[in-house]
């Protein structure tokens, strides 16, 4: 696909043309930040700089907490206290840090919800999309080492728990698990590679944020009608788009200044309302916490882990039929990883050549309960699994497949879709120009 | 509909709140303590009784091993003048010399010594690894509203013995409200006027329970008014920051906005 239409940079002086033959940097820069952005982005394309943004926090306050932290079995609690206490402003860094993660994956959510909701994934988008999977795959990961380098019980325990699951994997299950932990058990090989990778993931992360931004520069923003950017000629395209700066730049900062205002209340007044108080008991392998509860932003696919459990009729049939290969917990393993992958595979899984959740009516009440279930989810995988609960998780569990599998690839076929708008700059004239009484039924909140 | 997804968004945060599985909790009072909310500050007087609390009762059997005494004398801490901090670390605590290969008395360069005698846990992050408030529902609420509840937790244990007490595989075990499960293998640390405190105020076991509960709060988080601090500031300067922003984002839209009424 080409690009949208317009200006590049063009070297004026000898200077510029001397740099620009040698290494088109400054074109590069310049093509990147003037990106014709369609203009009727609302506040929900706000996220990408907020994850930016986190990544940088985290990389830069991790880069000079790892110069007061020692990754030894013995030492790490304590050189976390040493940050706390001693360290010249390290109580501040370390509770940015450790926030920062909770907003890195409350931005990542609302992005990803965003994505959903306005088909954001469906061609020509899917590399950008899979790409953004993965990139959320390996903040999960990067998430998870880190909550583990404190060395508190949470900590201990948590990888205990998260490193068995590839000891339920059949037969070579348990070579894995010693292969990944260095060792029998979590022990101080596993502290060391897990800070290794700490340390090594993020900038992976940083690399494929590139590529994400690479791939959706060149197909273009999707926006909230899923219209594309008339690319006929680049004053069609000029009536769709505005460039990135100084326009979505300035908005896009002005949100993000919105939300460091809630981070910092956070930050400053409490801490540790994210956290578990057990991780402020040093790691202690002879006692197990009561509730082993991994940190939130995980409990979705905790709940959906300890779902199947082993009175479920599917994992005793996948149990019979595999001869006992397939047993509840490499099954519940499996559904978790799973519940990624078709999320991962939507852009085939959605059948409706509609773009936008704005103009499906029947999509958008299952998107709804999506993101409903999402958080019930979240809630269940908090609590202990007896009772009703794990009757529930099954319940979310079973939507979040059925979201993906049935109902996406039936909508497309079933749904009568609502007229769509033939251009952006019609959407963007029916938020803001005079008779604007028409799209009351659609408002969504529109661009500034 | 996007409202309701930040609306999502922010109560996402809500349900999930840290100290969701305590277990089984006991009955924790809300005490009001000086550095509760997001302008509260440590009591010096009230660290200074606390401290004298843990000197003479708790130090019998347990430790506070990250925590220096040299930051006795931090002023947004317990705020004691260095050479009192330098003949109270004397006077009171001896730690293991290394180099000399013996005891001596401690220096304020020198932590709160480790005590594993009685197997009592470390108490320099107790305040912080205890929930006194849960849920409900592990929606995470009461600690919105109520915080964490460490503090309240330590001093409602502190008062909550009732007296009773049973023998159990050779354990002899007290009956605490405020312990989850009921019954605690600590003995009743607190009696009333265990210490003289030098200010006059009576030394009730609720008191001193209060007293001590506050000082292991600053144990635990010494740096806790300069984060908030840090916090308000931030808060501060990221609401102009965001007013100037909205401002300059209209302005900038306007023209634009204009042009779609033509």
């Amino acid at each position: 696909m080409s690009g949208i239409p317009h200006d590049h940079y063009e070297p004026s002086t000898g200077g510029e043309k001397w740099l620009h033959s040698r290494l088109p940097i400054v074109g590069l820069l310049y093509d990147t930040l003037m990106i014709p952005t369609p203009k009727n982005l609302n506040w929900m394309w706000i996220w990408g700089i907020v994850l930016a943004f986190c990544l940088a926090l985290q990389i830069i306050t991790g880069i000079v907490l790892v110069m007061h932290y020692t990754p030894h079995v013995d030492l790490a609690f304590g050189s976390i206290e040493h940050i706390m206490r001693n360290v010249n402003g390290g109580a501040m860094l370390r509770y940015l840090h450790m926030n920062g993660a909770s907003l890195f994956f409350v931005a990542v959510y609302a992005h990803i919800f965003r994505g959903l909701y306005y088909g954001s994934y469906k061609a020509p988008r899917e590399i950008t999309w899979i790409i953004g999977m993965l990139i959320y795959l390996l903040m999960m990961g990067t998430a998870f080492m880190g909550y583990v380098l404190p060395w508190g019980q949470m900590s201990f325990w948590g990888a205990t728990v998260i490193t068995g699951l590839f000891g339920a994997i059949p037969f070579i299950g348990e070579s894995i698990q010693t292969w990944l932990l260095g060792g029998p058990a979590v022990d101080n090989a596993t502290l060391n590679r897990f800070f290794s990778l700490h340390y090594l993931l993020p900038f992976v992360i940083a690399g494929l944020v590139i590529v994400h931004i690479w791939a959706f520069h060149t197909t273009g923003n999707n926006n909230p009608t899923g219209v594309e950017v008339r690319r006929t000629s680049k004053a069609d395209a000029e009536k769709d788009t505005l460039p990135f700066w100084p326009y979505f730049v300035i908005k896009d900062l002005f949100a993000l200044a919105i939300v460091l205002v809630v981070f910092f209340a956070v930050v400053g007044f409490m801490p540790n309302y994210l956290g578990h108080p057990d991780n402020y008991i040093e790691a202690n392998p002879l006692a197990t916490p009561a509730h082993i509860v991994p940190e939130w932003y995980f409990l979705p696919f905790y709940a959906i882990l300890r779902a199947f459990d082993s009175e479920v009729w599917v994992v005793i049939a996948a149990n019979f039929l595999t001869g006992g290969i397939v047993d509840a917990k490499f099954f519940g393993v499996l559904a978790m990883f799973g519940a990624i992958i078709v999320m991962a595979l939507v852009p085939w899984l959605d059948t409706s050549s509609v773009r936008s959740g704005r103009y499906r009516p029947m999509f958008k009440m299952w998107f709804w309960l999506f993101v409903v279930n999402f958080f019930v989810l979240m809630w269940v995988g908090a609590m202990p699994a007896e009772g009703i609960y794990p009757y529930i998780a099954l319940l979310g569990s079973t939507y979040w497949f059925a979201y993906f599998l049935v109902i996406l690839p039936l909508l497309g076929v079933l749904e009568k879709p609502l007229p769509q708008p033939d251009t952006i700059e019609d959407d963007f004239k029916a938020h803001y120009g005079k008779s604007s009484t028409n799209d009351g039924a659609t408002a969504a909140t529109p661009a500034e | 509909m996007l409202k309701k997804l930040a609306l999502a968004a922010t109560l996402a945060l809500a349900p999930v709140s840290g100290a969701f599985a305590a277990g089984a909790s006991g009955e924790v009072t809300n005490y009001d303590f000086s550095f509760e909310g997001a302008f509260g500050t440590f009591d010096q007087a009230q660290l200074q009784r606390g401290l004298q609390v843990y000197t003479q009762v708790c130090s019998a059997c347990h430790g506070m091993k990250y925590v220096p005494l040299r930051t006795l004398s931090a002023e947004d801490g317990p705020g004691m003048p260095e050479d009192q901090v330098r003949a109270y670390a004397e006077q009171f605590f001896e730690v293991y010399d290394e180099e000399i290969e013996d005891f001596r008395p401690a220096r304020p360069t020198d932590h709160f010594p480790e005590n594993n005698a009685a197997g009592a846990p470390d108490l320099s992050l107790m305040a912080k690894a205890r929930a006194g408030f849960h849920g409900p529902y592990g929606l995470g609420i009461n600690q919105f509203f109520k915080g964490m509840g460490g503090p309240e937790y330590i001093a409602s244990l502190l008062a909550g013995y009732t007296g009773e007490e049973k023998e159990e595989a050779g354990t002899i075990l007290y009956e605490n409200k405020a312990f989850p499960g009921g019954w605690i293998s600590m003995a009743p640390p607190l009696y009333g006027d265990d210490v003289e405190y030098s200010d006059g105020t009576e030394a009730t076991i609720e008191q001193q329970s209060k007293d001590v509960a506050a000082f292991l709060m600053w144990a635990a988080e010494p740096k806790l008014m300069a984060r908030k601090q840090a916090g308000f500031v931030g808060v501060l300067f990221l609401t102009v920051l965001s007013v100037l922003l909205y401002l300059t984002n209209k302005r900038l839209w306007a023209p634009v906005k204009a042009r779609a009424k033509d």
